[in-house]
């Protein structure tokens, strides 16, 4: 069998006259962490919504772990973790308070969630803190919090929507570290490790045991082909993006691109130039003049500047000479890595209709 | 007298015992586009408030367009735009009326100067569209629009386009810079490296403190100690553990496909590769990365 724990084909979802979600088909297997990349209103959150089943699909099908989401809700979502963007908690209670309370909201009895609660907080990172109130915690360890709770099901498949706004870069490296070997160590904390221990009862499944059974075979078929949690990441910033296995790049409800960040950006190899120099403004123009140039990027002190196939060397050559010809200076012109974002853009403009 | 457009010296804040601004100091010449780059609560939004003479300074000062920014308050409210990433627009209200009303507010009864602002932001064509159904990008230029429309030489932008997409990011920028070209000083307050970049001197703030201030490249050139390698392997997570003991590695990160490191400058590629061979760790690829703002954070940071 595959590994698939989420599969979704042709979803589509309208709003009046909007399609919000159009023809999107996504697969993400165990162990990756799938990005969802683009901007407000690109149909991120709606195809989240979609497949937990929080939004009714217009036409498509979503498939979590055997469990059909229009047909098994209450099985395909007892295998979600979540984290939103505003992460609710509650500030008067404390940490571990908290995640009990998720814990029970989602079914799980004290002998479940407690043994699990502490190795997750140790994971995160916030055992120290556990009887601290989660309003007097730091950004990041709220996020931290916030993760904790998503991971206290025992998830097969951990959704973050824009897991990192507003908090510190080196809290959101720590962040990223956590997801990365969150999906790369399986045994620690998934469902894996339920071999030993009984595995997580939904609401669901307690009330009828046949499905609870169904579910233990489920995930019994599913560990012994070695499997671990799939993650499904939003972001509108292409740093995160860069972060994943797989990116799948929408806009206008579709996904217009989807491959790993280094053959996503192995797309403009050789076709993007740094140039920094001065005055900008000039170096501006001049770069946008040359026939071979397709795009020019101002950043603070530098342009990026995206050229044709093949068309580096003669664009450096010609650029230079032409620059200082015009009164400008240049200090450096090279050859760099293209980053997302320069494939982002260059996506976007083939794209327009 | 120097053509700063906001002089700080030893600006600091404190809130009881917490000191949210601790004895900054720096110069924003005439034209600039400047970030300040930090976390949430590092003392970014305190140092706005205090350079818009919304907060009294406990000690040092702040001079901007030339005015004691506590003092004369006032002089330089009417000289300065703000625009907010939570700005207030009135979604049931068209793009025009938006603006129309914001001059109000500021005295501005022109029409021909409204149109002018919102032909300036690109927004002309959208006169009559309601606000709540144009895209993230367009509001942000409304938004901009409205913090423009008395004119100011001096522009304080949070986080201006957190949530829109790379294309309509860059044509946002385009317009900062054409705004600073015209002799206007742009002051930017943000968390997001990606929008530090687009700035032509960036400062670092973290726990009050400013800890560095220059341009990107020299900030990466000066601040990171080594070189940005990417190694691609299999199994990662044998190399996150071999890779921090070999002689010369600076930093190692997990990145999705690959390791992030930060190498010694002049280390040999050849070493990395023996010593990650002798871990049992297969290596795909070692490429040269290239280093980012947050490369500089971390290290500034760590």
């Amino acid at each position: 069998m595959n590994n698939l724990l989420v599969s979704a084909s042709n979803l589509k979802k309208s709003f009046g006259n909007v399609h919000a979600v159009d023809d999107v088909s996504l697969q993400i297997k165990a162990g990756e962490i799938y990005g969802l990349v683009g901007s407000d209103g690109a149909g991120k959150t709606t195809t989240m919504r979609l497949l937990v089943g929080a939004l009714k699909m217009d036409a498509g099908e979503a498939n979590i772990c055997g469990f059909d989401i229009n047909k098994q809700t209450e099985d395909a979502r007892a295998q979600f973790g979540y984290l939103s963007q505003r992460f609710s908690m509650y500030e008067d209670l404390t940490v571990l308070e908290n995640i009990r309370f998720f814990a029970e909201v989602r079914g799980l009895k004290s002998n479940e969630w407690l043994p699990r609660c502490n190795e997750i907080l140790e994971f995160v990172g916030l055992e120290r803190f556990k009887d601290r109130r989660a309003g007097q915690l730091s950004g990041g360890m709220k996020q931290k919090l916030g993760l904790a709770s998503a991971l206290v099901t025992k998830p097969r498949v951990l959704l973050l929507d824009e897991p990192t706004t507003g908090v510190d870069p080196v809290t959101r490296q720590d962040f990223w570290q956590l997801v990365i070997k969150l999906v790369s160590q399986p045994e620690k904390l998934t469902a894996k490790s339920a071999k030993s221990a009984k595995p997580a009862l939904s609401k669901a499944e307690v009330e009828k045991q046949n499905l609870s059974d169904l579910s233990a075979l489920c995930s019994s078929e599913i560990s012994e082909v070695e499997e671990g949690v799939s993650v499904l990441i939003s972001t509108p910033y292409m740093d995160e993006a860069s972060r994943c296995h797989r990116v799948g790049f929408m806009k206008a409800g579709k996904i217009i691109a989807e491959d790993t960040p280094s053959n996503l950006r192995a797309r403009l190899n050789n076709r993007v130039l740094e140039l920094r120099g001065s005055p900008l403004k000039l170096l501006r123009h001049v770069a946008r003049e040359d026939e071979d140039v397709e795009d020019v990027q101002a950043f603070g002190d530098r342009l990026h500047i995206r050229v044709g196939v093949d068309k580096a060397q003669g664009v450096l050559s010609r650029l230079k000479a032409k620059i200082r010809s015009e009164g400008g200076a240049v200090d450096e012109l090279r050859v760099v890595n293209p980053v997302l974002e320069d494939v982002f853009i260059a996506l976007s403009e083939s794209n327009h209709e | 007298m120097s053509d700063a457009v906001i002089k700080v010296e030893n600006l600091t804040r404190r809130f009881g015992d917490f000191v949210a601004v601790d004895h900054v100091n720096f110069e924003v010449s005439a034209g600039e586009v400047v970030g300040y780059l930090g976390p949430n609560g590092s003392g970014k939004t305190t140092t706005i408030r205090m350079l818009l003479g919304l907060l009294e300074p406990s000690d040092g000062n702040a001079t901007v367009l030339g005015f004691d920014a506590f003092k004369q308050s006032e002089e330089v409210r009417a000289r300065a735009g703000y625009m907010s990433q939570k700005f207030a627009i009135y979604d049931d209200l068209t793009a025009l009326e938006n603006l129309t009303f914001y001059g109000g507010v500021y005295g501005i009864t022109d029409k021909a100067r409204i149109t002018r602002t919102l032909e300036l932001v690109g927004l002309r064509g959208h006169d009559s569209t309601l606000t709540r159904s144009l895209s993230a990008g367009w509001r942000q230029r409304l938004a901009l629009g409205i913090a423009l429309v008395h004119e100011p030489k001096l522009l304080f932008l949070d986080e201006p386009t957190s949530g829109v997409d790379p294309t309509a990011r860059r044509a946002f920028w385009d317009l900062i810079y054409e705004l600073a070209e015209s002799g206007v000083t742009i002051l930017v307050t943000t968390h997001y490296m990606d929008e530090a970049e687009y700035c032509e001197r960036v400062g670092i703030m973290r726990d009050g403190k400013l800890l560095a201030m220059d341009t990107p490249s020299n900030l990466k050139k000066n601040i990171i100690a080594g070189d940005v390698w990417e190694v691609y392997a299999d199994p990662l997570e044998v190399g996150l553990t071999v890779l921090p003991d070999v002689e010369g590695v600076l930093s190692v990160s997990l990145a999705g496909d690959h390791l992030r490191t930060i190498v010694e400058r002049g280390k040999k590629k050849e070493d990395l590769l023996r010593e990650l061979k002798r871990g049992n760790v297969n290596v795909r690829d070692v490429v040269v990365g290239e280093p980012t703002l947050e490369d500089v954070f971390i290290s500034l940071a760590r």
